[in-house]
């Protein structure tokens, strides 16, 4: 429906991980928007939880303000661990 | 040793076709609103709705294959599941009245199936503790596909009750339309006192109270009246039905019927 507001949809696959986006939907209130997401994305098992916000509700960055907010850490690779030997023991880094 | 419920049922032909047509009842309930909610397909008013719809439907159409699976093995004339929902005229089916009745809008579909919801989570509910163990699985299987339904079912009728004049109107209409058809639900007759007494099924009276209860408290969040109690002589668990159930089958049953032994 065209006048419903529009909902963000957060899935969590299992037990233990996090909320991951998986897409929005348009609902009347957020109780309709969790049946319709229940429907939607777990039909196929995809869940154990569902957490839904109103997208209106979001506050994104600006893409005309990237330069300013993502540029600066550019060249600071020092803050990658990428400089630390990893021993042989650890298998799931 | 104490009779146990089945030996009572094993020499007692009243007690095995009294369970037998119990079962019916539940399964032809089941189906008949599946194949109702189906017909909802590709017509609902939002996609979300429509992908509701079809997995209420697919629920019940669900519980209609355990329920009539069971029925034609108690039965014992070689009939399973298709050759009952194919194969029977509108007489032999034994569904509640107002599981046939017709979809109308969007509003009088969430009515019936607010009512029926309600009637099966009390069922469902009370058959879980079943001294057939076969009808408690599938009962225990049912609530929970039942407490969803219901979830559902309310949550509109609450929206629609309480949104605009337009939508109060037409499910106050909706509800005039179809009390008549709730006096079968918990008005017990023969079969219903046999399988009580034998423990295979909980006593109406006591489910009647729980769910008027239910059905006062969903009516007033919902701003709607509850219409006087109307004693209609439909009794669709006694094989008494509505011109509508003739027109259902009909389509139901055409592709059996027709290519008798299809398969995909």
């Amino acid at each position: 429906m065209s006048d419903w507001p529009l909902f963000e949809v957060f899935i969590r696959s299992r037990s233990g991980l996090e909320h991951k986006h998986v897409g929005s939907l348009h609902a009347a209130d957020a109780r309709m928007a969790i049946e319709h997401a229940r429907d939607v994305y777990t039909r196929r098992q995809e869940g154990v939880s569902i957490w839904v916000m109103r997208s209106a509700d979001i506050v994104a960055s600006d893409p005309e303000e990237a330069d300013a907010l993502f540029e600066p850490a550019r060249d600071k690779v020092y803050r990658h661990p990428t400089f630390y030997a990893i021993p042989d023991e650890v298998k799931n880094l | 040793m104490s009779a146990t419920p089945a030996m009572l049922v094993a020499g007692n032909p009243a007690a095995h076709a009294a369970r037998l047509r119990y079962v019916l009842r539940l399964g032809d309930t089941s189906l008949v609103l599946g194949q109702r909610l189906s017909e909802w397909i590709g017509h609902s008013p939002a996609l979300e709705e429509d992908l509701g719809l079809a997995n209420l439907a697919l629920d019940l159409i669900g519980q209609a294959r355990l329920l009539l699976s069971y029925a034609g093995e108690l039965e014992g004339k070689g009939r399973d599941e298709d050759a009952l929902a194919f194969l029977r005229d509108a007489p032999e089916f034994a569904n509640l009245a107002l599981a046939e009745q017709p979809n109308g809008d969007f509003g009088h579909t969430i009515v019936r199936q607010w009512l029926i919801d309600s009637w099966q989570l009390q069922i469902y509910e009370g058959l879980q503790g079943s001294s057939d163990a076969r009808l408690a699985a599938i009962a225990a299987k049912a609530v929970k596909e039942t407490r969803y339904h219901y979830r559902f079912s309310s949550g509109w009728l609450t929206r629609l009750g309480d949104g605009t004049p337009e939508s109060q109107r037409r499910v106050q209409r909706s509800l005039e339309d179809l009390w008549r058809f709730t006096f079968e639900l918990f008005a017990p007759d023969e079969v219903d006192e046999q399988v009580s007494e034998l423990g295979i099924a909980p006593s109406l009276s006591q489910q009647a109270l729980r769910w008027s209860a239910l059905i006062d408290a969903d009516l007033a969040a919902a701003t709607l009246k509850r219409p006087a109690a109307l004693p209609y002589p439909w009794h669709g668990k006694r094989g008494v039905h509505t011109e509508h159930l003739g027109h259902l089958l009909s389509q139901l049953q055409h592709l059996p019927r027709t290519y008798p032994g299809a398969h995909w």
